[in-house]
């Protein structure tokens, strides 16, 4: 971590990796779509929907993921004042948005032909909404604050107090469900899966998170070149400025 | 300690001084609870079983609403960076003028929401309950609320980025808010889970929530 | 395409919101990388460059920036006997 704070040396690696990165993240995707689509059998339960999971599950769980990175980032920010760290956390915002966005409409999807219906207010859901909804504040705050260096601490601060309340929600919601809807949740295959549903759904898994890396860096070196073109731009005008003068 | 009542005085002086933003909220919060029942049609069974949440929901946009005078008045004339520099934390400031929010912005709502029940034909047992679930649960509101303040402390559009930001952080306060007082209204007497949480959400509130401002405060000020 | 059973439309339609939104993702990222590159190079092409300490004229700065850039790289070929221009 130390030593990658520096931004050049940073970018250097991002450029190493970015080749052969994205070459494994097709061949896992490439694997793990063949093995869902035409190898993975139907469940006994929900048949052929079964393979929804296949790109609801990874979706959640990097939305989730998405989310303790912006967290983590945040302490970076705040607390040791790592260079990149709001530069990590700007980043993520969108890629986990996106991916937290994916899981509640393939979810809505899936639960339509299984449930019944396309949404319903029980604590996973609800806890999903809410995780989006921080997302969105995030990158709103990271638009609305113009000075940068303010726009990354403020946004480490919502970062941090949002990531308390995602346990809160969590639990506040299951509450609410014991008081108000007696009726059970719909759990999915139960507790364990068979392996010849778990093996595409982790190659999946594999794929989305190099995805998500690969995104993220390709990312992050955007934002990296971005400043570098504000701070040139800066100097530009400086200098037109004092021509003139 | 006297810096900080002072301080306490002198903010809960100037919002009934400016009068206008309370009078406003108490005013959004009549209007929400007004059109609520047109929208949904004059059934009063109806009405009675979801009027908790009416109200919750009516109360926290209300408060959302006023929020951004927490910090804004003292931001724009320069008092905020005067408080910034003075004797008292930054966090001792905040929340400061969080509490005062709740007793000036607060409270009132929470005074006007029987009457508003009404509106809505909520049984008259409930409402000793909606008034104790409600100061138990406003602290929080006002103290969540000045969070989103500092945040979008001077930002153009701040009233809807801070409604986006403190959304989120209201779920759990609307959920055990209505949670101890819908049992009255449907069935079995087990408010007191509910209320001792909210009570809890609170108190924790009030004590990390100055924190997080004072920090958003710093970055603003710099 | 497999069998995918009675609720085929909805399988198709879980996969092909994936897809879209992944895709869109994909080519914002891609994209703003890729401004963001050309931006530079436009920037470094006008001869701005990074931590420039002197602030002189326009003119003066124009011309210093040109033949620095053509004698570093000269430099860097190794070739080229130095000039007092190329002092740094």
């Amino acid at each position: 971590m130390i030593s990658l704070a520096n931004p050049s040396r940073f970018l250097s690696l991002v450029d190493r990796v970015v080749p052969w990165l994205s070459v494994v993240v097709v061949i896992t995707l490439g694997i793990g779509l063949y093995l869902s689509l035409f190898v993975a059998p139907p469940d006994y339960q929900q048949g052929e929907t079964v393979k929804i999971m296949f790109v609801h599950v990874p979706s959640a769980w990097l939305g989730m993921l998405g989310y303790t990175l912006i967290a983590v980032a945040a302490l970076g920010t705040l607390i040791w004042r790592h260079p990149l760290a709001d530069v990590a956390a700007k980043t993520a915002a969108p890629i986990g948005a996106i991916f937290t966005f994916i899981a509640l409409v393939t979810g809505s999807l899936w639960g339509k032909p299984m449930w019944g219906t396309y949404w319903v207010w029980d604590a996973r859901l609800t806890s999903m909404l809410i995780l989006f909804l921080l997302y969105l504040g995030l990158i709103a705050l990271w638009q609305a604050i113009d000075e940068p260096g303010r726009a990354g601490r403020a946004a480490a601060i919502l970062g941090l107090v949002g990531a308390i309340n995602i346990p809160i929600i969590k639990f506040s919601v299951d509450w609410w469900n014991t008081l108000h809807q007696p009726e059970s949740i719909f759990r999915v295959g139960g507790p364990t899966i068979d392996p010849s549903l778990l093996i595409p759904l982790f190659v999946m898994a594999g794929g989305f998170t190099a995805l998500f890396v690969l995104l993220h860096l390709i990312a992050m070196r955007a934002e990296i070149l971005r400043r570098r073109v504000h701070a040139l731009q800066r100097t530009q005008v400086e200098h037109a400025t004092l021509a003139e003068a | 300690m006297s810096t900080a009542r002072a301080l306490l005085a002198r903010d809960v002086r100037l919002a009934w001084r400016e009068g206008g933003a309370v009078g406003v909220a108490l005013g959004f919060y009549l209007i929400v609870v007004v059109i609520t029942p047109l929208g949904l049609g004059p059934d009063l069974n109806l009405l009675a079983r979801i009027a908790p949440g009416i109200l919750w929901v009516g109360l926290l946009l209300a408060a959302l609403l006023s929020a951004g005078r927490i910090f804004d008045n003292d931001y724009e004339d320069g008092s905020l960076d005067v408080l910034a520099t003075g004797p008292l934390p930054l966090t001792v400031v905040a929340g400061v003028k969080c509490l005062a929010h709740w007793l000036t912005t607060g409270i009132p709502l929470v005074l006007l929401a029987p009457f508003l029940g009404l509106l809505l034909n909520i049984p008259l047992g409930t409402l000793p309950s909606l008034v104790l679930a409600m100061l138990a649960g406003t602290p929080a509101v006002s103290f969540v609320a000045g969070i989103g303040a500092s945040l979008t402390l001077g930002l153009r559009r701040s009233g809807l980025l801070l409604a986006l930001l403190v959304v989120p952080l209201y779920v759990p306060i609307l959920i055990f808010g209505v949670s101890t007082v819908t049992p009255y209204v449907t069935g079995p007497n087990t408010i007191w889970p509910p209320f001792l949480i909210l009570c809890s959400l609170s108190l924790a509130s009030i004590v990390l929530a100055p924190l997080a401002a004072a920090a958003a405060l710093r970055t603003a000020l710099r | 395409m497999p069998d995918l059973g009675t609720h085929a439309s909805f399988i198709i339609a879980a996969y092909a919101v994936t897809f879209v939104a992944v895709g869109a993702l994909v080519i914002a990222t891609l994209e703003d990388d890729r401004k963001q590159r050309r931006k530079l190079a436009e920037l470094e092409r006008l001869g701005i460059r990074r931590r420039s300490a002197k602030v002189p004229a326009s003119p003066t700065v124009k011309s210093r920036a040109k033949p620095k850039a053509a004698n570093t790289q000269a430099k860097r070929k190794a070739v080229t006997p130095r000039s007092g221009k190329t002092r740094s």
